[in-house]
């Protein structure tokens, strides 16, 4: 008798136990870099909406500092890898993918159908014929300027470039920058001259020259040199702009002191807080340089993947999988103020600068990642510090291509 | 065991002492520099697999215009920082007199010291800053154009030079004056009595009993110098295009930066800068063990 009433106890223990194995949560680790206001409230939003369809899974998102996260990643990809993490795509995001931090997520596209949604940005996110990640968000640039100050010097917005040169005279003459930038942080240079370039010799001599395959010295770089020296050397940009950041040569074109800014999208929050206002606030597209060059644009991407080390994979897909849907990705971008890589997403008609870049995305011949994202790092670094040089000695042209040219030999 | 241990206890005791600080010294300092010159000859991106390449790092460093301009711009600071010496000693001097509220006074001196350098490189760039900094309106002011240090290629590392002497000057201060408040007091009423003022006081009676105050100045002064690198990264970062570098700077953009995958090559320029930096240490070491062996 006694003996059957402990043979009872043991097995009611044993069906506890597997009853609460079948109950145990499933759960998830996301590394991320959105600490700015809008990105993190993006993100809230985004794990609360998985959580919500998917009640068997506990999401814990790791927050880090957007600039502490890019020498972070390098230490928990190997370290303790969390299963999911933000990072950027094209060649920024080669280092870890041929370093086997990255997995290979073929099978989610495959699977979802990701290859015509995401069809604008696969390109970005292929190495080796395999995708490595999903992207959820890019933003246009362009050039931002400033409709007060093209009023008070009685200036057109320019449609072609040699009309863009000559409104720069006029705005010389009456005191005002044409072109402002900040080049502390090396990246605003490149994007004036990615887009001299683009336009200039176009979307496959661009590619080519930060896939390495085209040498510095070339008599076409030294083209998309002349064109942006056009802006250089009569001192049409902010003088003195390697000491200054982006945000104080916005505070420039804000105060009226600038007539123009080549910069990304995010900059109009900035725009906005200054005081300006949709009124006083313009965009148009980089106008065309050489004439039937079809026109390509800079949209970086940002993007979420899966470390070799996660845990989670099966989740992890899901996830993906979730993220790459257009719904998602609408009420994703409406709370990052970008725009969604899926076509079948839906953009906000009321925010011009949005319906702007949406439609001029979406018909445009291609899109660059930006030159520290289509460029090898090494390469990156090296051209940008030449185009920074090049902006403030346009004479040293020919020994910062050959410094250039000496750095590709070694960085591909 | 415990009478071997009760007739060598002279011996063995200072030798246990030493043990804990002599195995983290090992572990952590003397372990890793021979690991990071054994890095150094390998092409390492940190994530992947090293390669071995023997001296290759090194051959493509002698090749290297931004290696040169980071060794140029090291003598420079090892030089200008010198001038935190004198300059320390005399603001010691100056403020080695009693009179009321000198506490003050050398707090308010000492406090640059205090704060972080980070702290001190930001305010420097504001004060430097073209449009709105106090420096660029001054000069604005006297010559009608005004300087963004920062932004000019041939004076961003003086600019550079006088944040960083700012807090190493009140450092200075410090060491002087306790060494000068140890300046025999008799020495100076024997050498009053002979005659001795001014100038001739400081050379002849002060300074040689200053000697060790001196020398501990020095040797952080050039410690410092060859090893800048919050100043350089938060005011230039490196830059206008690279003109800032110093060694450790470079070494750091190229291993662990945004833009650097090179942990061998960055591994390469820490041995170069250790080499240089051995040569003083070795000084002050053998400086050191003779003072210690005279005694």
């Amino acid at each position: 008798m006694a003996q059957m009433k402990r043979g009872a106890l043991a097995l009611l223990a044993g069906l506890m136990m597997s009853g609460s194995v079948m109950a145990e949560q499933r759960s998830l680790v996301i590394n991320t870099d959105a600490s700015d206001p809008a990105p993190k409230a993006a993100f809230d939003q985004l794990i609360a909406a998985f959580e919500a369809e998917n009640p068997d899974i506990k999401v814990t998102v790791n927050m880090f500092d957007h600039e502490g996260y890019k020498t972070a990643i390098r230490n928990f990809l190997t370290a303790d890898s969390p299963d999911l993490a933000n990072w950027y795509a094209g060649n920024r995001m080669a280092p870890f993918v041929t370093g086997g931090q990255f997995q290979d997520v073929s099978d989610v596209w495959e699977a979802n159908g990701l290859s015509d949604s995401l069809a604008s940005a696969k390109a970005s996110m292929t190495i080796d014929g395999k995708q490595w990640g999903v992207p959820y968000t890019y933003y246009q640039w362009g050039i931002y300027y400033n409709k007060d100050v093209y009023k008070a010097a009685g200036v057109e917005v320019p449609t072609t470039w040699d009309q863009f040169i000559a409104n720069c005279a006029t705005f010389k003459a009456a005191g005002i920058d044409c072109l402002t930038t900040g080049t502390k942080a090396l990246w605003p240079a490149a994007g004036i001259f990615d887009y001299i370039d683009l336009r200039t010799n176009g979307y496959e001599f661009h590619m080519d020259l930060t896939a390495g395959k085209i040498a510095w010295t070339d008599d076409r770089v030294k083209a998309a040199f002349a064109e942006l020296g056009k802006l250089a050397a009569p001192g049409y940009i902010t003088a003195n702009h390697a000491a200054i950041d982006w945000q104080d040569a916005a505070a420039l074109l804000v105060q009226g002191k600038a007539a123009n800014y080549v910069m990304g999208n995010f900059a109009v929050a900035t725009f906005k807080e200054g005081g300006m206002t949709n009124d006083s606030l313009g965009f148009m597209p980089f106008p065309e340089i050489t004439p039937g060059i079809p026109r390509a644009e800079d949209a970086p991407t940002d993007t979420i993947h899966i470390p070799a080390g996660a845990k989670n994979v099966a989740d992890a897909k899901l996830f993906l999988a979730f993220l790459a849907r257009a719904d998602v990705q609408s009420q994703m971008n409406a709370t990052l103020g970008q725009l969604p890589t899926n076509k079948d997403s839906t953009v906000d008609t009321s925010d011009p600068f949005l319906s702007a870049g949406f439609e001029m995305l979406s018909s445009s011949y291609a899109l660059a990642q930006f030159f520290d994202r289509d460029a090898p790092a090494e390469m990156a670094k090296a051209g940008m510090e030449g185009f920074q040089e090049f902006m403030i000695n346009p004479d040293r042209l020919d020994s910062i291509l050959e410094r250039l040219e000496k750095v590709r030999a070694k960085a591909y | 065991m415990s009478a071997y241990w009760k007739r060598n206890q002279h011996r063995l005791a200072p030798w246990l002492f030493l043990a804990p600080g002599m195995a983290m010294f090992a572990l952590y300092v003397i372990i890793p520099i021979f690991q990071s010159m054994a890095i150094s000859f390998y092409d390492w991106d940190g994530l992947g697999e090293k390669v071995w390449i023997g001296a290759a790092n090194y051959v493509e460093l002698i090749d290297d215009d931004a290696f040169y301009t980071s060794l140029k711009n090291n003598v420079i600071w090892l030089l200008l920082y010198l001038l935190a010496v004198p300059a320390g000693l005399l603001i010691a001097i100056f403020l080695n007199q009693t009179v009321w509220g000198i506490r003050a006074y050398k707090s308010l001196f000492f406090f640059p010291f205090v704060i972080s350098q980070v702290v001190v490189g930001l305010m420097f760039s504001w004060f430097y800053a073209p449009n709105f900094g106090l420096f660029y309106k001054l000069i604005e002011a006297i010559t009608g154009t005004g300087v963004a240090v920062l932004a000019d290629e041939t004076w961003v590392t003086y600019g550079i030079i006088v944040a960083g002497l700012w807090p190493q000057i009140a450092y200075v201060m410090i060491l002087y004056l306790t060494g000068l408040n140890n300046v025999a007091a008799d020495q100076i009423e024997a050498a009053r009595l002979d005659g001795a003022k001014g100038w001739k006081m400081l050379w002849y009676v002060v300074l040689p009993q200053l000697r060790p105050a001196t020398f501990i100045a020095v040797v952080v002064t050039v410690i410092g110098a060859l090893r800048s690198f919050d100043l350089v990264s938060i005011m230039t970062d490196g830059g206008p295009y690279g003109s800032s570098r110093v060694l450790s700077f470079y070494m750091y953009e190229q291993a662990l930066s945004e833009y650097g995958y090179r942990m061998g090559y960055g591994a390469a320029i820490a041995v170069v800068l250790f080499a240089i930096m051995m040569v003083f240490i070795s000084g002050f070491i053998w400086k050191m063990w003779r003072d210690e062996t005279e005694r």
